[in-house]
């Protein structure tokens, strides 16, 4: 059998299991917290009856073990619980705002992580001159101020100043795609602004480390002009560390984004978590964690996996 | 007279220097160079390293490495100054008029991209050849230098094909664009003895082929008489001599050119054996975890105290291999190791520190077996209070006189590896060696590294340090010039197997077995034509089989 087929089948297998990994780390997190959801509900005036029943009813009385087999089992059938605050189901309800949340770091992503790599090539072809200082500069600035912060003079000065874009960034489902993209504008512009900055320096020194190798000399040589040499011999070169950055971002887009949305008023997930986690709605906070988990493994092993496949060695045995 | 295709006049070349601990600051390498090369013709640069060879090489290509910078004087490409032309003329001149092949064409290919694409891109780049047109000069060019498939070599990727076949392909790469001048800069000094003669023939016949011109750069004599018109001696940036190869080689008028002719000069007297060796190796059978095959294959031989075992072989016949099984890092699969008449154990861990201390070791690159940030009275230092518990003014005694054996006096216990030479550096590790007072010191390629000049300095002071001490040496090394200086006793390895061994006089007296008859018969010898009469005498040999 070809050695890549083996060596990705391996690194799915370690996703799988590092998933579950997660699953009992979330559930045995959630576990530990002090407080009590059934008091929680009821209240303080509560009768240790009133307790004993709600307790039996939301299945709390099990030992721990039981407890986690029932959860996982019925997370494997796409089953996440209800909530216990208002008895809703919780998958229903996180649809949506995990499609609002995608949504968001999708339009995010595809602003940030073209530019953020065009800039890096361009930090390179102008090394230690004017550009590369200007680019890493306000790169690192945007990267050093909170992100509410930005984002509330973001929509001071171009939603409020010169009225391009919705300060407040609600959707919903009978919205255009148009209207959608003009209510998270400026969402997407704070993110962009956020994540920008590691990916642009990550591009940056993965490229001016192949740049030191002599086959770039080779290509210089040649009498190929620098754009031509980054953009054949160097670049092909530094895709694995540049796509390892890149996925970290787009995790950190997906599972990082509380802030913006609050600020925005955002119905994505960050937000039904921070809700629901001031509640003690403990199935709710563990479905969270379980699909945030999934999101930074399945991205981190998309990385892995584009490491292997854009190695030579690895792609073409002897 | 046809007008030079080459002409450099007054060459300077400076270069930005960060010596530790001080200011960055300006220094010239290349003090006013001047030399002609007409077209067709050969003319060999060589001289140790920092001779600026590679420097004056790369400079008729208009480029400087790194912090490298042409100061002064002017360069020549058929007659226009490229030091004066705008840069759009520079790199129409690189890589379509005059191209360049390296040592190393294993890094020099990037390692993403088939073989075909960059062999071919100059040419294409520079709209010398459309694709087709260049895809077929090469493949022309693949058959010309002897590569096997010269068809579909073109596909695979650099890390399919071995080190010899890539050093061929990079000749190809340099070739392909039609280019008046090649720069070869010590294009087979990474190469096996064995790689080496076919590739060196590959290289001359292209040359004589295509009626290129070439500059060949390297530091081996030897062989640069085999392939130049003319040859050129530097040192130190500067002009030694200059003259037809026949004049250098056979009536060289400078002293330090008759240096670099007569070096390996040493003559050592064979030892005999003793009847108690100091080091038994007996069929030891070993191999890496992963590998489905054996690294080393029974091996037997054996070690007198005070004497040299040399080790020969090319890269990948086992002869580090050994070195690891014998000092417990890598654990036999079979066979014992006696060492001064106890059993070794075989892994290093179980080793009592009695065995530790008397078999040391000495590495190629001394740069990396010293830790950077230690002074040498620190390196030195270090196994004279681990194995003897030296402290303070005693210490510092014992490594005062171990630097006076190795010639380094006063003044250099406070230094730190990065400012001293390479030569210096050896030394340095050759003294943290004996400072443990062994009785025998594993040398792996000591002077490979090193210039001929100063390896020769290093095997003088081995054997001195020898007759001092009496310790014993196994002597690994691909270098056959160095085992004839220093061997009482010789194995020659093979593909994980010992193909010959004895006494050096027997060792190196015919009759030969077929792999040392090839491994002798490929060092090149310092006169004109003796490449030519190897091939042809292998010819006839394999003509009369």
């Amino acid at each position: 059998m070809h050695p890549i087929v083996t060596l990705v089948a391996q690194r799915v297998a370690l996703g799988v299991l590092l998933l579950f990994a997660a699953s009992i780390l979330i559930f045995v997190g959630t576990s530990i917290l002090p407080g009590d959801v059934a008091q929680s509900i009821l209240g303080q005036s509560a009768t240790p009856e009133a307790l004993a029943n709600l307790r039996a009813e939301l299945g709390m009385d099990q030992p721990p073990l039981t407890r986690y087999f029932t959860w996982l089992g019925g997370v494997l059938q796409g089953d996440l619980g209800t909530a216990l605050t208002n008895g809703r189901d919780i998958a229903e309800s996180l649809g949506s705002r995990l499609g609002n949340t995608l949504f968001l770091a999708f339009w995010a992503a595809v602003v940030a992580v073209p530019l953020a790599i065009f800039l890096g090539l361009l930090a390179v072809r102008y090394k230690d001159r004017w550009p590369d200082r200007l680019i890493s500069a306000v790169t690192l600035t945007t990267i050093s101020i909170p992100e509410f912060m930005i984002g509330y003079v973001l929509i001071y000065w171009v939603s409020i100043q010169m009225g391009w874009f919705s300060s407040v960034a609600i959707i919903n489902d009978s919205m255009s795609l148009g209207q959608k993209l003009n209510a998270i504008a400026i969402p997407v512009m704070v993110l962009t602004l956020v994540v920008l900055a590691h990916m642009m320096r990550m591009t940056r020194a993965a490229i001016l480390n192949v740049m030191q190798s002599a086959y770039i000399e080779t290509a210089e040589l040649k009498g190929l002009g620098m754009l031509r040499i980054i953009r054949k011999h160097a670049f092909p070169n530094a895709i694995a560390p540049i796509v390892n950055v890149v996925m970290l971002n787009l995790a950190y887009l997906v599972v990082g984004v509380v802030v913006v949305e609050v600020v925005f008023a955002y119905p994505g997930m960050g937000q039904y978590l921070v809700d629901h986690v001031s509640k003690r709605d403990v199935p709710v906070v563990q479905a969270c964690g379980l699909i945030f988990a999934a999101v930074y493994i399945g991205l981190n092993l998309v990385a892995d996996l584009v490491s292997i496949l854009t190695n030579p060695r690895l792609r073409h045995p002897k | 007279m046809t007008d030079p295709l080459l002409k450099i006049r007054g060459l300077k070349i400076g270069a930005t220097i960060y010596p530790p601990g001080e200011k960055a600051r300006e220094i010239e390498i290349v003090h006013g160079v001047d030399f002609d090369l007409a077209p067709g013709k050969v003319l060999g640069l060589i001289g140790e390293s920092g001779a600026g060879k590679s420097t004056i090489g790369l400079a008729s290509m208009a480029y400087g490495r790194g912090g490298v910078e042409i100061t002064d004087g002017t360069v020549e490409v058929n007659g226009r100054d490229i030091l004066k032309a705008p840069f759009r003329d520079v790199r129409r001149l690189r890589g379509g008029e005059v191209t360049y092949v390296s040592q190393s064409a294993a890094a020099s290919f990037n390692p993403a991209k088939q073989i075909m694409e960059q062999v071919t891109e100059a040419a294409i780049f520079q709209n010398k050849f459309t694709k087709a047109q260049a895809e077929a000069r090469a493949v022309d060019l693949f058959r010309k230098l002897g590569l096997p498939e010269p068809e579909t070599i073109g596909n695979r990727y650099p890390h399919q094909v071995s080190g010899g076949q890539l050093q061929r392909c990079m000749t190809a790469l340099a070739l392909c664009p039609e280019p008046d001048l090649v720069v070869f800069d010590e294009p087979t000094t990474a190469l096996d003895v064995t790689t080496q003669i076919d590739v060196l023939a590959a290289i001359k016949e292209a040359i004589r082929d295509t009626g290129v011109a070439a500059l060949y750069i390297t530091h081996d004599l030897a062989v640069v008489a085999q392939v130049s018109d003319h040859i050129m001696v530097l040192q130190q940036g500067a002009m030694v001599e200059y003259g037809t190869t026949d004049q250098i080689i056979n009536d060289p008028q400078e002293d330090y050119t008759r240096a670099l002719v007569s070096v390996r000069s040493i003559r050592h007297e064979e030892k005999q054996p003793t009847n108690t060796p100091v080091l038994r190796v007996e069929n030891i059978t070993a191999r890496y975890s992963g590998l489905s095959f054996d690294v080393l294959k029974n091996i037997n031989v054996e070690l007198h105290p005070g004497q040299t075992l040399a080790v020969v072989g090319e890269s990948g016949s086992g002869k580090s291999t050994l070195a690891r099984v014998i000092t417990g890092l890598l654990p036999p699969s079979a066979g014992r190791i006696t060492f001064d008449g106890r059993t070794l154990t075989p892994d290093l861990a179980t080793r009592p520190v009695e065995d530790l201390r008397e078999l040391q070791m000495i590495y190629q690159m001394a740069d990396t077996a010293m830790n950077p940030r230690q002074t040498v009275g620190t390196i030195i230092g270090r196994p004279l209070e681990f194995y003897f518990g030296l402290r303070g003014a005693e210490k510092q005694k014992r490594i005062q006189e171990l630097l006076d054996e190795i010639e380094l006096g006063d003044g250099f216990i406070d230094r730190y590896p990065a400012e001293l030479s390479g030569g210096q550096k050896q030394r340095v590790c050759i003294a943290r060696a004996l400072a443990a007072k062994p009785k025998l010191i594993i040398c792996d390629e000591v002077t490979s590294a090193l210039d001929p000049l100063v390896a020769d300095g290093i095997l003088k002071l081995l054997l001195d340090l020898q007759k001092i001490e009496d310790v014993a040496y196994l002597f690994i090394t691909h270098d056959l010039a160095t085992v004839r200086a220093i061997a009482d006793s010789i194995a020659v390895m093979y593909q994980g197997s010992v193909v010959r061994y004895g006494p050096k006089s027997q060792v190196l007296a015919p009759p030969f077995d077929d792999y040392t008859d090839l491994l002798l018969s490929s060092v090149p010898e310092m006169k004109l034509g003796w490449l030519e009469e190897v091939l042809r005498h292998r010819k006839m040999e394999s003509a009369g089989h």
